[in-house]
């Protein structure tokens, strides 16, 4: 998360995201090992395949923005202020 | 017959609602005709009305004809109702027949002007208005009626709506009168909190039950009808938008600034009589008003250039008169001379009319001269009027009615000397400056060139008021016995002071000795006249007399420079500022929330960051 | 087994610290890599051995390896190296820090707080896992297929360009304009522009 927020750089930012999910998805290993049960297992693999799909799009994205602005700096993307 | 009695008002207001509606798209013939018609249908049903009453009068000399409920509120009932007795009777009757033969003028005098079915419309509604005032059996009704002939006569001041100083004229009538309107309301009011009714009938009987003569009730609410009546009718000190309003047609002047509209505060006195007499201080006001004016209004007429001016002085003064009686407690002559006066004024206005449009529109008398032989209808009628205003001894109706009041300020408990002083100097005055204006405009050397003399239109009304004004005098002991039926007579002194053969000769000598002084002044030796305004004092009187002593003058530094003033300080509009300020809000909330979006991705993460802490924070802790 | 989480989870804080405080890309994403390794390690001793294998197999292995080539497409070099030290500054880390201490802070206080038993140690089967998926989760199965064929057709939609274009952005990014890989290999993707075009 802090990642997230200090760094400007997309990729980076992106790669903080898949750093969220992950311990999102840790903390869900956690509670199903606790509890002795499948169901924590099962949500890691849907997070799993979510952040998949996010990643493939997310990097697609990031190729646009490259080529559109010459840049990676996510601060130069405030076309949409105001 | 007399359950025709609803459509004597509501004939002219159909005819008004006709003509404003629809009038633009007919031509000029049908627009004069329905506006002729509808008043003359009027007059028709009024006359059949009056012939009855007079024949077979109802029971109780009075009729009263409830056509709905107008308010019902927890036991406040004005209806819309008609109440006919001798006063209304004969108001009813003098307004529908002069009302129709002015329209007939009217088509004539107005044939050339833009706005003709206009014009008529508004005429219709004033006579319908005003017709509701006469008849109405409560006061709000004739409230009703009094706002309405108001709301008519600003209509019709500023009928030239082009030119702006007409506008200004009717604003002035407007709001002066207001002024006056503004007391009536507060004395309904004080009515309607002593005495529980505004039912005319009804109300006088209570207030003659319950409440003493003299205590501070009846004295206030008679004082404030009395302010009311102040404004409409034109007395001191609210006679200043009477002279302005003389910017409006010539027809206009002889309806409503002569004949009727200024008559309804001595209709409202006289039909409230027995309040008024419940309230002794208020009579000796109306009294000393009435002497008042007659007196100022008359110098201010010696002073005037205008003819129609002139005339407009002439009304205030006439009308003081008619105040002077029924302070006195003179019902029964006020109401005479309003007979009579309505007649020669409507006549001398009308007159006026004919000589403006043969000049062209010139107005001011000292451009005219010698007219005698060009416009003859014009100068004979004139003749006649004029004389009738003075007061020429027997032969004409003014004589008659105007001898009463003078008589009756002598004879009557609540006269005084000073007050029948008044009166006789009154007479001077008047026949003075009549003459002056007939001698001005009708002998000498002519200076004016007449372009234009009198149709038919215009004639016949000329003549039928002509007639009147000199025969109208001679039922003075017919319409005294019946108004007698509706007003006390003239509780008079015993011994009599002056008999009333005495009287009349002083009023007729001082007639003669007005129509001597114009002679000498304006046929013999014309610079004499002219010396007299000349030197320094003399003419700061005259330009005083001419100015109406002043009293625009004073109104306009006493109320019109505050507001202003005020208005001018207020230009920024204080009140306004709170809600402008509510606007100006709006607009920061807009720049700091507009701020919020930068368009870069970390500022919403750490928006989102932060919403997340503050919920997590509330579910733990709350 | 517990001295196996604890070195596996320390690990895996650290290298996550590494990996966003890093300023070259290529850098961080390895210490990402070794990150979701460490991670793997842990969901094994927490006894869940099929989501270990798969986070090692499709996290480690397929997401962060489509990081690495499209970095690598980029082809960013030195440069924006350079530039990432200018945009990191010590100011910039103060906000966000103080905001992730007070989440974490809200996290400890409701992991205290919550009265769990001691951890069990048994080891949930695949089996199980499987049994969950094709029985309650099916749906969710299927919901998830779905995503990754919208994902499969953005990601295609988005990267597709005309072939004459990309050759022509390929051309100019490569060896006219910047200095010839071949020739110069300390330089290569500098992005600094060929003495001769």
């Amino acid at each position: 998360m802090v990642g997230l927020l200090v760094r400007r750089n997309v990729v980076f930012q992106l790669m903080s995201i898949e750093i969220m999910l992950n311990a999102a998805g840790l903390a869900f290993i956690v509670a199903g090992a606790r509890w002795s049960q499948a169901d924590g297992q099962v949500m890691f693999l849907f997070i799993l395949a979510m952040a998949a799909a996010e990643v493939s799009v997310g990097l697609a994205l990031v190729l646009l923005l490259y080529r559109t602005l010459h840049s990676l700096d996510s601060d130069r993307a405030s076309s949409m202020k105001g | 017959m007399f359950d025709l009695l609803w459509l004597v008002p509501a004939i002219p207001f159909f005819g008004a609602a006709f003509l404003l509606l629809f009038g633009s798209r007919l031509p000029r013939a049908v627009a004069g005709f329905v506006g002729c018609a509808s008043i003359g249908a009027s007059a028709v049903i009024a006359g059949l009305i009056a012939a009855q009453y007079l024949s077979a009068p109802p029971p109780g000399n009075a009729y009263e004809q409830t056509l709905w409920t107008w308010i019902s509120v927890d036991g406040f009932r004005p209806a819309i109702a008609f109440y006919l007795d001798a006063l209304s009777l004969v108001m009813m009757a003098v307004v529908t027949f002069v009302g129709f033969l002015i329209h007939v003028y009217s088509t004539e005098y107005m044939a050339g002007d833009e706005g003709y079915s206009r014009y008529f419309g508004y005429m219709n509604l004033f006579v319908g208005s005003m017709l509701t005032l006469v008849l109405g059996n409560n006061l709000l009704l004739l409230f009703l009626g009094w706002e309405g002939v108001g709301l008519c006569s600003y209509l019709l001041i500023g009928f030239w709506y082009r030119d702006p100083a007409n506008g200004y004229a009717a604003r002035k009538a407007f709001i002066v009168t207001r002024v006056g309107d503004t007391a009536m309301t507060i004395g309904l009011f004080v009515l309607f909190y002593g005495l529980g009714t505004l039912d005319i009938q009804e109300m006088l009987r209570r207030a003659d039950a319950q409440w003493p003569s003299g205590t501070a009730l009846p004295v206030a609410a008679a004082a404030l009808l009395l302010g009311g009546a102040l404004g409409k009718s034109a007395q001191l000190p609210l006679q200043t938008w009477l002279p302005d309003a003389m910017a409006g047609p010539t027809p206009v002047s002889a309806l409503i600034h002569a004949a009727t509209m200024v008559t309804a505060g001595v209709y409202l006195i006289a039909r409230t009589h027995n309040l008024f007499q419940l309230a002794p201080p208020v009579m000796l006001a109306v009294a000393v008003i009435g002497a008042a004016t007659l007196i100022v209004a008359g110098l201010s007429a010696l002073t005037q250039n205008d003819i129609k001016r002139t005339l407009a002085y002439s009304t205030i003064s006439q009308i003081g008169y008619m105040f002077l009686a029924l302070g006195v407690g003179a019902w029964g002559a006020a109401m005479f001379h309003f007979f009579t006066h309505a007649f020669f004024k409507a006549l001398l206005f009308l007159a006026a009319g004919v000589v403006i449009e043969a000049l062209h529109h010139e107005q001011n008398m000292f451009r005219m001269g010698g007219l005698r032989r060009e416009l003859p209808i014009a100068f004979w009628v004139f003749l006649i009027g004029g004389s009738s205003l003075s007061g020429l001894p027997f032969v004409t109706a003014g004589f008659f009615s105007k001898d009463l009041i003078v008589w009756s300020t002598a004879a009557s408990q609540y006269g005084s000397r000073a007050l029948w002083a008044a009166a006789v100097a009154g007479v001077v005055l008047t026949s003075l400056y009549t003459f002056r204006l007939i001698f001005l405009v009708f002998f000498g050397p002519p200076q004016g060139h007449v372009v234009k003399r009198p149709g038919a239109a215009e004639q016949i009304p000329l003549y039928v008021l002509a007639a009147l004004s000199i025969s109208a005098g001679w039922i003075g002991g017919g319409f005294e016995r019946l108004i007698g039926t509706a007003l006390p007579a003239l509780s008079a002194l015993n011994p009599l002071p002056l008999t009333e053969s005495a009287s009349g000769i002083a009023a007729a000598a001082a007639f003669a000795a007005g129509l001597a002084l114009a002679w000498l002044f304006y046929i013999h030796r014309r610079e004499w006249a002219v010396a007299a305004a000349a030197s320094g004092f003399q003419r700061a009187l005259h330009q005083w007399w001419y100015a109406d002593w002043g009293m625009d003058w004073l109104y306009d530094r006493l109320f019109v420079q505050p507001l202003l003033t005020i208005a001018r300080i207020n230009k920024s509009d204080l009140v306004d500022a709170f809600y402008r300020s509510l606007a100006w809000c709006g607009r920061l909330a807009w720049s700091a929330l507009s701020a919020t979006e930068s368009g870069r991705v970390r500022w919403y993460a750490t928006g989102i960051v932060t919403g997340a802490i503050v919920y997590m924070a509330l579910v733990m802790f709350l | 087994m517990q001295f196996a989480f604890y070195i596996a989870g320390g690990v895996a804080v650290v290298a996550t610290l590494l990996a966003i405080t890093r300023l070259s890309a290529v850098h961080a994403l390895l210490y990402l890599a070794v990150s979701l390794v460490a991670a793997g390690v842990v969901f094994y001793t927490l006894g869940a051995p099929f989501v270990a294998a798969l986070e090692l197999v499709v996290y480690a292995g397929a997401i962060m390896v489509l990081f690495v080539f499209v970095v690598m497409m980029l082809n960013l070099g030195s440069r924006a190296t350079e530039a990432e030290r200018a945009l990191v500054t010590r100011g910039a880390w103060t906000g966000p820090l103080a905001l992730a201490i007070v989440l974490l802070a809200e996290m400890a206080y409701l992991a205290l707080r919550a009265k769990t038993g001691a951890h069990s140690g048994t080891m949930v089967e695949p089996k199980q896992v499987a049994l969950a998926l094709y029985g309650p989760y099916a749906l969710g199965v299927e919901l998830a297929s779905m995503l990754l064929l919208a994902g499969l057709v953005a990601a295609y939609h988005l990267g597709w360009r005309r072939r004459s274009e990309m050759e022509k952005e390929d051309a100019v990014n490569t060896d006219r304009t910047r200095a010839d890989s071949g020739r110069d290999p300390v330089h290569a993707g500098d992005g600094r522009l060929a003495r001769t075009p």
